[in-house]
């Protein structure tokens, strides 16, 4: 197998043009050229890979030209077709950092080539992109260079080679937003006792799970003419119809189920059950009202109170299910719902 | 889930046992049930008081769809 | 309390006449093993086997796992209020069969039973492979519920590992430790300047099927409450529950704490170990609200400097990790608390149901979600005939070959929230 081929991205200081008086030098491809930094992956890269061109771009020129910049980089690297394409490292340069983000996620969406760039975590290309591409955090100056390259060199061997990328902490990438088991080398539970007793005499500690922030979305206008409504039912609790005839799984559901209930008047144990693994199904596989309370709904519309009860239910097991697969389920039932000319939705949890 | 119906521009109420989790997930409309294994049930009733109990939540749920809210709510 | 822990090293497993521990080898009389396990009318019938670290072997449905323990001397008897009599359990002398667990199965009664491979990608995820298994396969009789038969196949292994211990009892353990813990006035002029830490540890108690007792109580049914640390290594906790098996506690993961005996191993010297504190994690809001405000209380009490908080399970319970974090923080305990997560299987998703700011120290034991390929094993104990049913599972998860595509979230112990293992996500 030959070596693997990579392309370097550098802006103008590290090709020694010139510091910020050249910094409106435009974009250009130097086939066959290792420049710079590239010289230090060249020799991390021993004879696995080897960089087949430079591009050397003004951070001026790109930012300032941003959208010829971009069509001239990606043609460059489009006509060398690497396996790995590698911007930077930025280190606390705030253009460059941005420049590299923007390059190495235009390469790896459109391109669908690998990409990766390095960067101090306080250069504001890591907050842009860091969730978009595989960033490695670097010192703040230059002088951690070889550091650098020791992380980023292996990093892109591995992307070139298709092979599992590790967690953020084992590969120095910066957390991405998506979570990567590994087997750390203590036990969680004195992982534990030390993260305690450094949190307890003010040492500095990383916590394994950073929390998160959430999305809201703003309430919509409240209903007018509740007697003329169309209400429809959805639950997280699983109700399905007796012997769960689309299999939805106890748990991380892999799909939701869209069930009829014309002429449904009441949840029986004889005819509805849940799919839920998570809690204890028998209340609930005594009569399925008790999660999804069609019995009542259908008095109050018979009373007049609600105009009527939505002729199609949807449910899934929130057991386990990943949110952006109930993000998905979700999207699409209620575009569903909207279509059917629903006013109202009672959603039941379990 | 709930804030997809929502985003879909349809009200919506979250009757669910654990109102601290539908804070968090962002549900505007909430409505508090009674367990998690029988949310809108009691099963030490008769079926006759639990039916009774699940329509006072349902109404519950039906007045907060028509009650304008500005943030989430706990009904 | 002092405790005095002789550990008996179990190098093999035989079937044999007579039931008796040589040399580091236990031998198990079949039919005298079967009439304990038969002693409950509700089961029908029971198969043994035994599973040995390499093999090529697969146990599943698997319900709880055990360690065999035996009381040499002082007060009360292993898993007191269950199998032996109420009495308070934790001091004087105990042995453990290490190296070695009974492991129930049998029919599935919930969605929520788990897979032990001996070898193979699955073994990695797993404590309960680098043990010698002996494993009891229990058939229900016809037409009982399964909450009934879910206990008595409880029951039924608590009294063949208790017997099992037994046989220990005149031998001479292999090695020895102590673990020792003081009265609150005691511990505070032995240690002044040492930081007081307790243990926080939520037992699952969702109702049916999903329970833990302590002393043979119902979680669900007690008050936020304490112990010492050394009861649990008598079998003062019990697993009775069907959660999912990834990070469900068996009763072998309640006699090995791990945060108890980390612990330990600090106590005295950067820290000092003042007690263990039992929380549940119920259904109802008012409970879990209750409850937190009891565990938040207990530790301003107890004038402790940080704790430990443990999960079992997920979803809702998560509410309760947040709810006794924030509340034992507002009282200006500091907390690490250890959980498991649920980020979907491309690992993108929001891990935890619930979040707060105050939980700024978190250990994980990873994403149950992530998909692990388990190649065909040549034996298997137990039944496949639900491999596809369990939590973690799903109708697709056979492959051509044999193999199965299922989530962590199947096998026994994998991402265990006492932080019992070294998998860990970022």
């Amino acid at each position: 197998m030959g070596k693997l081929r990579v392309v370097h991205y550098i802006n103008q200081f590290f090709a020694n043009i010139g510091g910020e008086e050249k910094a409106d030098f435009p974009a250009e491809l130097r086939v066959g050229e290792v420049v710079g930094p590239g010289l230090a992956f060249k020799a991390s890269f021993k004879d696995e890979a080897e960089i087949i061109a430079t591009i050397v771009c003004g951070d001026s020129y790109f930012n300032e030209n941003l959208e010829t910049a971009k069509a001239q980089i990606l043609e460059m690297v489009k006509a060398q077709n690497p396996d790995v394409f590698i911007a930077g490292p930025a280190f606390n340069a705030g253009r460059y950092g941005v420049a590299c983000g923007t390059v190495a996620d235009m390469v790896s969406s459109e391109l669908g080539i690998p990409a990766i760039t390095g960067m101090y975590e306080e250069n504001p290309g890591a907050d842009m992109f860091k969730n978009k591409v595989l960033t490695i955090a670097t010192k703040n100056s230059a002088a951690g260079m070889r550091d650098a390259v020791a992380k980023m060199a292996p990093l892109a061997l591995k992307l070139a080679k298709n092979e599992k990328i590790g967690a953020s902490c084992e590969e120095g990438y910066m957390p991405n937003g998506v979570r990567v088991n590994f087997f750390e080398k203590e036990r969680g539970s004195k992982r534990a006792v030390k993260m305690l007793l450094s949190k307890l005499s003010g040492k500095p500690f990383t916590t394994e799970y950073p929390m998160p922030s959430f999305d809201r979305v703003d309430p919509n206008p409240a209903v007018k003419d509740m007697a003329h409504a169309r209400v429809a039912l959805v639950t997280s609790g699983g109700i399905v119809p007796k012997g769960n005839p689309d299999h939805i799984e106890s748990s991380s559901a892999s799909h939701y189920g869209e069930y009829d209930i014309s002429g449904v008047f009441d949840l029986t144990s004889d005819t509805y059950e849940t799919a839920h693994g998570g809690y204890d199904p028998c209340y609930a596989n005594q009569d399925a009202d008790r999660v999804l309370p069609v019995d009542v709904l259908r008095d109050l519309e018979k009373e007049g109170k609600i105009g009527k009860l939505h002729e199609k239910f949807y449910t899934t097991t929130g057991n386990g299910t990943s949110v952006a697969s109930s993000k998905a389920f979700a999207a699409e039932f209620s575009a569903k719902l909207k279509a059917d000319g629903v006013d109202a939705v009672i959603l039941t949890s379990t | 889930m709930v804030k997809e119906v929502e985003r879909a521009g349809i009200p919506v109420v979250h009757i669910c046992t654990v109102t601290p989790i539908s804070l968090t997930v962002g549900a505007n409309r909430i409505v508090p049930a009674i367990a998690i294994p029988h949310p809108l049930g009691n099963p030490a009733m008769t079926a006759q008081e639990e039916k009774a109990i699940r329509r006072q939540i349902v109404e519950k749920a039906l007045d907060a769809l028509q009650t304008e809210v500005s943030g989430q709510t706990i009904f | 309390m002092r405790l005095e822990m002789g550990h008996i090293h179990i190098k093999d497993i035989r079937f044999s006449e007579e039931s008796k521990i040589v040399d580091g080898v236990l031998f198990v009389c079949e039919d005298e093993i079967r009439k304990i396990v038969l002693e409950d009318e509700k089961i029908k019938s029971v198969t043994f086997d035994i599973a040995k670290p390499g093999e090529s072997t697969r146990i599943t449905p698997v319900k709880d796992v055990i360690e065999p323990r035996v009381k040499v001397e002082g007060r009360g008897g292993i898993f007191p209020g269950v199998i032996a009599k109420v009495d308070t359990v934790g001091s004087g002398k105990t042995y453990a069969l290490k190296g070695m667990a009974v492991v129930t199965a049998g029919r599935i009664v919930g969605f929520q039973e788990g897979i032990i491979d001996m070898s193979g990608p699955g073994a990695d995820y797993t404590p309960f492979s680098k043990l010698i298994n002996f494993v009891m396969v229990c058939e229900p009789e016809e037409g009982i519920e399964p909450h009934h038969y879910e206990q008595a196949v409880r029951l039924a292994g608590f009294r063949v590992a208790v017997r099992l211990g037994e046989l220990a009892k005149e031998l001479t353990p292999d090695e020895t430790k102590v673990y020792e813990t003081c009265g609150i006035k005691e511990g505070i002029e032995k240690y002044p300047d040492l930081p007081r830490v307790a243990y926080v540890h939520m037992l699952q108690s969702q109702g049916l099927l999903h329970d833990t007792y302590v002393y043979g109580v119902d979680a669900k049914k007690s008050l936020t409450t304490m112990m010492s640390p050394t009861e649990i290594m008598d079998g003062a906790i019990v697993s009775g529950n069907c959660v999912s098996a990834c990070d469900k506690n068996t009763t072998y993961h309640h006699l090995n704490n791990p945060v108890i005996h980390d612990l330990f191993e600090e106590h005295g010297k950067t820290l000092n170990f003042v007690c263990h504190i039992l929380t549940n994690e119920n259904v109802y809001l008012a409970d879990k609200m209750r409850s937190s405000d009891w565990t938040a209380k207990l530790c301003r009490m107890l004038d402790l400097d940080g704790v430990i908080v443990s999960q079992e399970g997920f979803g809702n319970p998560d509410t309760d990790l947040i709810m006794n974090c924030k509340k034992i923080e507002a009282e200006g305990v500091k907390t690490v608390i250890i959980t498991d997560e649920y980020a979907g299987r491309d690992g993108k998703s929001q891990s935890l149901a619930d979040a707060d700011v105050a939980a700024d120290a978190v250990v994980t034991g990873g994403n149950a979600n992530q998909l692990i390929r388990l190649p065909k094993l040549d034996k298997v104990i137990g039944t496949l005939d639900y491999v596809t049913k369990i939590a973690g599972s799903s109708a697709d998860a056979i492959m051509d070959d044999g193999s199965y595509e299922v989530e962590l979230q199947v096998i026994t112990g994998a991402t265990n929230e006492m932080g019992f293992n070294c998998l860990s996500a970022r």
